[in-house]
């Protein structure tokens, strides 16, 4: 089961790395989409026997992640008309070097910390920590409010890979927790595009520093 | 059981005395007649509950849950409790009875009613300080207490320098609170329960953090040097029956605390009682030598405060040099001086602060340079305040004397010893004290003399007019008191003595008549006063039998001498002024007078609070002048804030891994 694992996570870190490398939006979306689908059949391959718990995971993260947000987001992105992260703060290319630099500091911090056996094989907590830092690469370098989105799910989506590591510890309440309160917040957001979109004629984030102090 | 109810009623009629006023009109008489009359009532049922405290057997408490983690609603009355509940339930109600007349809401409807509700609630929130036997609820009460003085101190807040004394007073009351935050916090981590009860076993290095923090938590409240910065213009800037009970009472809360704590704390360390002793001393000398600096009527009782609140950490430091090195007399004597001194003091200085309120009513400034001659309209003011300068004066046969007697006799009694075991510093603690009573005699003939002797040194001042029954009665009452336990210091000696006992958590008999002949006093007094009163009759029996005449005295040339050039209070201070100056830096600000007709000249001298003005206000403005620039972090990107918090996760990350 390891081995499958470590496949799926390895095309986990490689749409991270597409996501920083593609200027169309919906292209990053659709790869954010794909990745949260992945990820959400995660619990199905993490344990040799199948729990209910994990089983019961699937359905809604995989229509939330795989389906319900990015359908949203992309209807977002047709309201406001348009297609491409025209300026990102660094380059397309050096973006995708910075995430590949993350990627190789989360393997060999991972392989520092005391993990307990089970775990020390798989890939998820480099993955995790790799996905967390990629959402924060794209947080802090796009400006255009939708791929901001993108970059707190792509966040999300590590932290969501860590969760993995607490699958039968943590209950499954909290885990359909955090789910109900990132479908609210992307909803949310997806309203708020629309109203930085008419209030300032545009949906560049920078915009709203003259609401400071 | 009863007991506390009886204290906790009283804590709730006082606390909310303020409020049916709020319910009526602004200008209303009665609202303040009501809080008036719920303050007496209040303070009648405390001191009966005091009274059956001291009556019972063992102290009597109360203990309900109430929610809080670890932490009960504890009450209890000890003999420590019931001395400092005394003043509490005295001098406030005497107060609010002063206030129908000082300040009427008729007068006052701005700031009549808020006035009523803090005064009451100060004074409810220092009764359950004191009762109070757990820390969480002592913090409640205590920060209740900070905040009720704070808007009874800013009355007339309309007024900008009321309101900058009231900022001072607010960062420095709750400086000290988060000192007490720590202090409690502490106390549980070693004591397991927020429980404040005695016995409790404590590894050396926690009592001591617990004690420097109650040092500094609780010495600012009580105004120690160099922590009393808020303490001068609170004073000054609040109304006087405020005043008189901030100083008389609340400043004690401040000791309370220390004697509390001390109390809870094992004996500790040789250098806590030297440390305190250093401290007193400070604070007793410097305190009287900057009133002597100060023009302002309210600003002098102020920085007396200060020297009073040395004199009693003097006598604290005493005990606690006595209780570590096993000197049973040291403890009775310095403890038993210091807290017949928390008595004395609320006594004269509430009643040299309604004085005070009476003068400023009648003169309509608190500058003495500007008054003068107020003896001929206000003489029943004049000898109710010569009453209370005798005793702040500490003069036999007052009962200033009788307290600071007691801590005479205890410090002489530690001379003769070596100097590993702190004892020098009490010896040292014994010229200051009367170096301060010196001083205090010098500050107090220079205000009775400027503002009582001479001819008046304004036209307006001839208005003014004697105050009526309700200021003078509480007056009346105080002074009283200064004169009773001045005399029969003797009965006053049981309750002393009990909470020496409790203090000490000797249960052994301690007698202050067995060490100190009181009863000496009470004869030497009354032979004192004797004399005085047959001196008094002799001289207006032979000044009857002569003519009166008015007329000029020596009047150096002058042909028409004004009132204006009499001696100031600042010139009769200026000797000692400059004799002191490397503690009060006063400033003189003169233009140089040139050539055979000088052009008209000025003079200007003050006397600014050395920490306040020169360290405290320089540091806080350079800190306002430097602390924006950390605004350039303030980006409003969300980019840049999200930078942040990888930047933070980074080096948290790295952090742990290193540490690890």
């Amino acid at each position: 089961m390891t081995n499958l694992l470590n496949t799926l996570l390895v095309i986990v870190l490689m749409l991270n790395l597409f996501a920083l490398g593609t200027s169309r939006i919906v292209s990053v979306i659709r790869t954010v989409a794909a990745q949260g689908a992945l990820l959400s059949l995660l619990p199905l391959v993490l344990h040799d026997h199948l729990t209910l718990a994990a089983a019961l995971t699937v359905v809604p993260a995989f229509a939330l992640k795989g389906v319900i947000i990015p359908g949203m987001m992309i209807h977002a992105l047709r309201d406001v008309k348009i297609k491409r992260e025209v300026e990102p703060l660094i380059g397309l290319q050096p973006s995708v070097i910075l995430g590949a630099l993350a990627t190789v500091f989360a393997l060999l911090f991972a392989d520092q910390l005391p993990l307990i056996e089970a775990h020390s094989d798989a890939l998820l907590v480099p993955a995790s920590i790799a996905t967390v830092l990629t959402g924060f690469i794209l947080l802090i370098t796009r400006f255009k409010a939708l791929t901001q989105v993108v970059g707190y799910l792509v966040l999300e989506n590590g932290i969501f890979i860590f969760g993995m590591l607490l699958v039968e510890a943590m209950p499954l309440v909290v885990e359909m927790g955090v789910l109900l309160d990132l479908f609210v917040g992307i909803f949310v957001i997806c309203i708020i595009v629309n109203q930085i979109n008419q209030a300032f004629a545009s949906m560049d984030t920078r915009r709203l520093v003259s609401l400071k102090e | 059981m009863n007991v506390m109810f009886l204290m906790l009623m009283a804590v709730v009629l006082l606390g909310l005395s303020g409020v049916p006023a709020c319910l009526l009109s602004a200008r209303s008489a009665v609202g303040q007649r009501v809080a008036a009359a719920l303050m007496l009532a209040g303070s009648l049922l405390g001191l009966a509950g005091v009274a059956a405290a001291l009556c019972a057997a063992e102290a009597p408490s109360l203990s309900w849950a109430w929610g809080f983690q670890q932490s009960r609603f504890a009450v209890a009355a000890d003999p420590i409790s019931a001395l400092f509940l005394l003043p509490v339930f005295i001098v406030p109600a005497l107060g609010s009875v002063y206030g129908l007349e000082y300040w009427k809401q008729a007068e006052h409807p701005a700031n009549g009613r808020r006035l009523g509700l803090a005064y009451g609630m100060l004074a409810g929130a220092m009764a359950l300080v004191v009762i109070a036997r757990d820390g969480v609820l002592f913090l409640i009460a205590w920060e209740v207490m900070a905040l009720a003085a704070y808007f009874a101190a800013t009355a007339e807040d309309d007024k900008p320098e009321v309101r900058r004394a009231g900022w001072i007073y607010l960062i420095a009351t709750h400086v000290g609170t988060l000192c007490l935050l720590a202090l409690f916090a502490r106390w549980r981590h070693a004591t397991g329960a927020f429980a404040l009860e005695a016995g409790q076993a404590l590894p050396a290095e926690a009592a001591t953090a617990l004690f420097l923090l109650a040092l500094i938590g609780f010495g600012f409240k009580a105004g120690l040097m160099p922590l009393h910065v808020w303490l001068p213009g609170a004073h000054a800037n609040a109304p006087s029956h405020v005043s008189a009970v901030m100083s008389g009472v609340m400043l004690k809360m401040g000791i309370y605390g220390i004697v509390r704590m001390t109390a809870l704390l094992p004996s500790g360390a040789a250098w806590w009682g030297p440390a305190l002793l250093t401290a007193g001393a400070v604070s007793s000398v410097a305190g009287i030598a900057f009133a002597i600096g100060q023009r302002d009527l309210k600003r002098i009782l102020a920085y007396s405060s200060i020297e009073n609140i040395g004199i009693i950490a003097m006598g604290l430091g005493l005990a606690l040099l006595g209780r570590s090195l096993g000197h049973a007399d040291w403890v009775l004597l310095g403890l038993g001086g210091a807290l017949l001194h928390v008595w004395n003091h609320s006594l004269f200085k509430s009643l040299l602060f309604f004085n005070a309120g009476a003068v400023i009513h009648a003169a309509h400034t608190r500058e003495i340079d500007q008054m003068g001659g107020l003896a001929k309209q206000l003489p029943r003011v004049m000898a109710l305040f010569a009453v209370g300068a005798v005793a702040i004066c500490a003069l036999p046969p007052l009962n200033g004397f009788a307290g600071e007697w007691l801590l005479y006799l205890g410090l002489f009694r530690t001379m003769g010893l070596g100097a590993e075991t702190g004892a020098p510093a009490a010896a040292l603690a014994a010229v200051a004290l009367a170096m301060t009573g010196a001083l205090a005699v010098a500050c107090f003939v220079k205000v009775l003399g400027t503002v009582f002797l001479g001819a008046p040194r304004r036209a307006e001042a001839p208005h003014a007019h004697e105050p009526g029954p309700a200021m003078l009665a509480p007056m009346l009452v105080l002074a009283c008191g200064c004169v009773g336990l001045g005399l029969f210091p003797l009965l006053a000696t049981p309750l002393l003595e009990a909470a020496v006992r409790t203090w000490s958590a000797r249960p052994g008999p301690m007698s202050v008549a067995a060490v100190v002949p009181l009863q000496t006093l009470t004869a030497a007094g009354l032979a004192l006063a004797g004399l005085v009163a047959v001196l008094a009759l002799v001289l207006k029996l032979t000044r009857r039998a002569g003519r009166v005449r008015a007329g000029l005295t020596w009047d150096c040339g002058y042909a028409r001498p004004t009132g204006r050039m009499q001696y100031t209070g600042s010139s009769l201070g200026d000797s000692l002024v400059n004799l002191t100056s490397f503690l009060l830096w006063p400033k003189k600000c003169r233009t140089a007078l040139r050539g055979y007709f000088p052009r008209p000249s000025a003079f200007k001298s003050l006397v600014p609070d050395t920490v306040l003005d020169r360290l405290v206000t320089p540091l806080f403005r350079a800190t306002g002048r430097h602390l924006p620039r950390l605004r350039v972090l303030q980006q409003g990107q969300t980019h840049v804030y999200v930078l942040y918090i990888l930047i933070v996760m980074i080096v948290l990350l790295i952090w742990g891994n290193v540490g690890s």
